[in-house]
């Protein structure tokens, strides 16, 4: 009985912690697509400030993450594919799983880490040092100042920062190709492209953009919630964290599932 | 002495702010208990409670930051307590809010704080925007601090600029939280003296929720005590000081709590505070 209620409990919470995401992006999206055309402006600028932030502010730290994960996914397929004599397939292996999944997972995570972490410290202290209240008394809504320009930026972004990261990934495997597996550079990336079908990308670039709007509403929402004192933000900003780890993985695996019955058509 | 409370009596005509038995609640726990009183325009009106009396609560509603449980709260023809989310955020450009810790946003310099509410809901042309700017940082005598950021500014510093940001907008009813608190006493009477400044220059309605005596007794016309979500007293500082309520001396004597009561009272005050834990 009591396991019955306690599984009740955690459900109908996720159930209303997604409700919330849900209305925060709704909102979000209003002031993005609807408002503009009721005379309250767009905040491209801070849009544009927070994009550099979170797009190419990443870019050092991407770059370097995902040519390792590339060189490490050639480094695996090459010990299976070499049993076969098939290690001119590492390029495609690498391409393929760099686009699919790897690159907007990667991209999502470093993300998650330096954005994402990010927002909900951010607008914790501003709950906590009475910003947040500030604003609503001066009649400035916070979604539409601060949340929506962060949705605009991340869902911008992060498709952009996903094809560097598949980039870089392929680049890494081109380094284990060119000296380990007779491959020139010019030949690894052809083969590279040759592999991939343009849907590999989009669906990749499909899901990133699901991931920008995950990790945002998440960001979001822990430091729009966070209660009184210092070490509420601390804990806004762990909870953004491993939640938009955990949502990220399951927007994952729901969109992949959904693409692959989609292809089988 | 005289002349001037006959000058506010004949502003005490019009009612700015009517509160009508209201009450407002955290979830369960009920923290103001059918509060009602009137503000007059022009006046300055200083809430005094103790710390947990829900003074930052009435304050909190009045700003439209908490929604009433019930109860009217009638401001500018209005009542607040049931109006659209646009209806209220007109009514919020008409009045300017200090809060405790100045609440300045971090990344935005001194200028751009006070200019903020300006760029928002006026069309004013940025140069026009910058002679308001520096007008109000000069009323509160922070000129020249425009760029500096929130960050480089001393505590009472802060508080001039978070009034400033306040009176952007020209408002017609001002409030503070506790403008003194965390402030060593000389910069406190400064803020004391900025707020009877902004009192006679402007004839604005000025509501004031503290704790700290001196400062009470010296910017306001009148005075409400709230204890444990109730009006316990109103009236004139005059009335407040020759009080014989056991409430009021207690707050105005300084009283420790258990001396003030009788052993019963105590008894009670303790087991009202065991079932509602913090209030």
């Amino acid at each position: 009985m009591e396991l019955t209620t306690q599984i009740g409990e955690s459900v109908t919470d996720g159930l209303a912690y997604l409700g919330a995401l849900t209305s925060l992006g709704g909102r979000a999206a209003y002031f993005t697509f609807v408002a503009p055309f009721q005379g309250k402006p767009l905040r491209l600028q801070r849009a544009i400030s927070q994009a550099m932030q979170t797009g190419v502010g990443a870019l050092p730290i991407l770059s370097l993450i995902t040519f390792f994960i590339g060189l490490i996914l050639a480094l695996q397929s090459a010990y299976e594919l070499r049993k076969f004599g098939a290690i001119n397939f590492v390029a495609s292996a690498v391409a393929i799983s760099m686009t699919r999944e790897l690159g907007p997972l990667i991209t999502a995570i470093v993300v998650i880490g330096r954005s994402g972490s990010a927002f909900a410290a951010e607008i914790g202290t501003m709950k906590v040092t009475e910003e947040i209240d500030a604003l609503e008394t001066m009649a400035i809504d916070p979604i539409h100042f601060l949340v929506t320009p962060k949705f605009i930026a991340m869902m911008v972004m992060l498709p952009c920062l996903t094809i560097w990261a598949n980039s870089m990934g392929i680049l890494g495997g081109a380094l284990f190709g060119v000296t380990q597996a007779d491959f020139t550079w010019v030949r690894y990336i052809q083969s590279s492209l040759d592999a991939l079908f343009l849907r590999d990308i989009t669906t990749g670039l499909v899901k990133s953009v699901m991931f920008g709007m995950t990790i945002t509403a998440v960001g979001c929402h822990e430091g729009l919630s966070t209660g009184a004192g210092a070490e509420q933000v601390g804990r806004s900003t762990t909870r953004a964290v491993v939640v938009s780890i955990f949502l990220v993985i399951l927007v994952d695996l729901v969109f992949t599932a959904l693409f692959f019955f989609m292809s089988e058509k | 002495m005289e002349q001037s409370s006959s000058a506010t009596m004949t502003l005490e005509t019009e009612a700015m702010i009517s509160l009508r038995n209201l009450r407002v609640s955290y979830g369960e726990r009920e923290i103001l208990h059918g509060i009602g009183f009137d503000v007059m325009r022009g006046e300055t009106l200083v809430i005094l409670g103790g710390s947990g009396s829900g003074k930052s609560t009435l304050l909190r509603t009045l700003v439209g930051l908490e929604r009433p449980s019930s109860g009217e709260i009638w401001l500018k023809g209005k009542n607040i307590a049931a109006i659209s989310s646009g209806e209220m955020d007109e009514i919020r450009k008409k009045i300017g809010m200090s809060f405790q810790g100045g609440a300045l946003f971090g990344s935005m310099t001194v200028g751009e704080n006070v200019a903020l509410p300006l760029r928002e809901h006026t069309k004013l042309e940025d140069s026009t925007i910058e002679i308001i700017l520096r007008l109000k940082l000069d009323q509160v005598g922070l000129s020249g601090y425009e760029n500096y950021m929130p960050s480089q500014l001393s505590g009472g510093m802060k508080k001039r600029a978070a009034v400033a940001r306040a009176l952007a907008m020209d408002p017609e009813i001002l409030f503070f939280d506790e403008p003194s608190a965390g402030l060593d006493p000389i910069i406190a009477a400064g803020v004391d003296q900025l707020i009877l400044e902004l009192k006679q220059a402007f004839h604005m309605t000025i509501i004031v929720v503290t704790h700290e005596l001196a400062s009470a007794f010296l910017i306001a016309d009148r005075m409400v005590l709230i204890d444990k979500g109730n009006v316990v007293a109103i009236g004139t500082t005059e009335t407040m000081r020759s009080s014989t309520h056991p409430r009021v001396r207690q707050l105005l004597d300084r009283m420790a709590e258990p001396a003030v009561s009788e052993k019963l009272d105590y008894l009670q005050m303790l087991t009202e505070e065991h079932r509602h834990p913090g209030r």
